[in-house]
């Protein structure tokens, strides 16, 4: 099947002579939900602006479902919809205007469009907000006008540049079951983020950018299991003023009622609660100190970079 | 993209533009309005009966027609300059671009609705101006084929200056420093031949004389050049700031990295 997106040997060297990426490949398969992650600066939106025609590359090749965006690069734009991380829609304009211009620069019909900008303003819970100038909505607001505007052309391929950012959480999680329910549907979707929480929980494969080099792509799962160590916070039930000497397991008090300890991949849970259990320490509830993704994420860019100096 | 949907991507950048500078229409439609009819009221009937006739006419009706074309000018390049630069400032011209719209329907999307802007004030203009003088039409058909070109030609030039502006200062550099005196010292307020020989040479590299005196010859049948110069001079114009401005939107000069 031919991939959603392909990226072959992709270099960028902007004017100013920085060069933000360094021959990256990535393939991401049609029907995926694929995390693109990296620490600021990494290169994620020059790959989003080089996809969406909004920085041009300097070499490489980059085909949108198997179109080469240097031999037809409107036929490909055409299978894309974009929600970039800033805003970027003229705030005097109402949702309705915005949505449908947006269909028109397509070449949708105006009465498709109005059918498709009710659709997805009523999915986005903006229905009511059609006529108010964009520069009233709410933040939250304003990024979900945007992940309505992309849609309005219904694109094979959905790219999510930090589509989150300053959402409270409830709104967050029905954009996440709103995302999940169109990937089911069949749009392809790329996802950049800084809520690592976020990408564990949606997204299939993933990689990860460092300084404009390709550091990790795998699946999610896979990359998952690279975790080799996790931290756990327990709360306990009876204060504990030191810690007992026979505790096998690497722990340390924070103070007298939590316990941070931390378990290796081979390990399991039954061994702590039992070494526990045996020094009469009762646990309360216990959570992850850090998502497992984000472990993973600091390590694997802590290491590019000492390699990066080391070299 | 096919023919129909290229259509319709050009009527949605209409529509659009349309919508903008009649949304705002105290700050598009109604200033060139109040303008010049100071211009009639201080040049037509306080000074204009002193200054006599102009080439065989009252003064009044001998400065109607450039004042016309000078809001056409003014407001076709304002329109799209502010506007392409609006909507670069705000970044909502990526909404363009990221779609499969080609450059030359988005130059013609913005071209076209600094003309309707241009050509809508002219307009406007032409029937405060009824008031002061009495019009009359010795040709249409000049009359609106160099309106509308002229107003094609500005389109484009505020295109231009659009691509280039990186600043709200950017934009109005040119209309005060090179517009506003190039249509002042085009001929509206008099004939070239009142003028010494050495500064009615300069005024013929002033293109917007032409566009003035065709002008002019639509309405009153006198003009100071040749009507098919300023059609030749005009069509130049269009043809090179057309040809750059798809170049440079093809580049992606100063809206892609």
């Amino acid at each position: 099947m031919t991939p959603a997106l392909e990226i072959l040997s992709l270099y960028k060297t902007y004017q100013n002579g920085v060069t933000a990426l360094h021959g990256i490949d990535l393939q991401v398969a049609e029907g995926d939900f694929f995390a693109l992650l990296g620490p600021n600066g990494a290169g994620k939106s020059t790959v989003i602006g080089i996809i969406s025609s909004l920085v041009n590359k300097t070499s490489g090749t980059v085909r949108i479902f198997g179109v080469d965006i240097k031999n037809d690069f409107p036929r490909a734009k055409s299978f894309i919809g974009v929600v970039p991380q800033e805003f970027n829609f003229n705030v005097f304009e109402t949702p309705w205007q915005i949505l449908l211009n947006q269909a028109g620069y397509y070449g949708i019909p105006r009465g498709l469009a109005r059918q498709r900008a009710e659709k997805y303003l009523s999915q986005m819970g903006l229905w009511d907000k059609r006529d108010s100038q964009a520069r009233d909505l709410s933040g939250g607001m304003k990024r979900r006008l945007m992940i309505a505007r992309s849609l309005v052309h219904q694109p094979r391929l959905l790219i999510l540049d930090e589509p989150t950012a300053g959402v409270d959480i409830e709104i967050r999680r029905s954009m996440w079951d709103f995302l999940r329910k169109i990937n089911r549907e069949g749009t392809t979707i790329i996802l950049t983020t800084h809520y690592l929480e976020e990408a564990e929980s949606l997204c299939r494969n993933i990689a990860i950018l460092d300084e404009g080099h390709l550091i990790e792509n795998t699946s999610m799962r896979l990359l998952l299991r690279k975790v080799h160590m996790e931290t756990f916070v327990l709360d306990l039930e009876q204060p504990l003023a030191q810690l007992p000497p026979g505790l096998s397991i690497k722990a340390q008090l924070l103070d007298e009622y939590t316990l941070e300890v931390e378990i290796i991949k081979d390990q399991n849970l039954n061994d702590l609660y039992q070494q526990l259990a045996r020094e009469d320490i009762r646990v309360r509830s216990m959570r992850n100190k850090a998502n497992r993704l984000e472990q993973l994420f600091v390590h694997l860019v802590g290491q590019n970079n000492n390699s990066e100096r080391a070299a | 993209m096919n023919a129909r949907e290229q259509l319709i991507t050009f009527i949605t950048i209409v529509i659009k533009e349309f919508t903008r500078f009649t949304r705002i229409w105290q700050q598009t439609l109604l200033p060139p309005v109040i303008t010049t009819s100071l211009y009639f009221i201080i040049f037509g009937n306080l000074i204009g009966p002193r200054i006599g006739q102009m080439d065989g006419f009252n003064y009044i009706d001998f400065i109607v027609p450039g004042l016309i074309l000078m809001s056409v000018i003014t407001n076709s390049y304002s329109n799209v300059v502010t506007s392409f630069f609006g909507a670069k400032f705000q970044r909502s011209l990526e909404e363009m671009l990221v779609s499969p719209t080609p450059n030359y329907v988005i130059l013609l999307g913005y071209i076209t609705g600094g003309v309707a802007r241009g050509i809508i004030v002219g307009l406007i203009v032409t029937i405060v101006s009824l008031l002061f003088s009495d019009l009359r039409i010795h040709s249409v058909g000049v009359l609106i084929s160099i309106v509308v070109l002229t107003a094609v030609l500005f389109s484009l030039g505020g295109f231009t200056n659009g691509v280039f502006a990186r600043s709200f200062d950017d934009v109005s550099i040119v209309p005060t420093f090179i517009l506003t005196p190039l249509t002042y010292l085009g001929g509206i307020f008099y004939s070239i031949h009142l003028l010494p020989d050495f500064w009615q040479g300069v005024s013929l590299g002033n293109p917007i004389l032409y566009m003035i005196n065709a002008f002019r010859f639509g309405f009153l049948g006198i003009s100071d050049i040749s009507l098919w110069l300023s059609y030749l001079i005009i069509g130049i114009f269009i043809l090179v700031l057309f040809a750059i401005n798809l170049h440079f939107l093809s580049r992606g000069h100063g809206i892609r990295h």
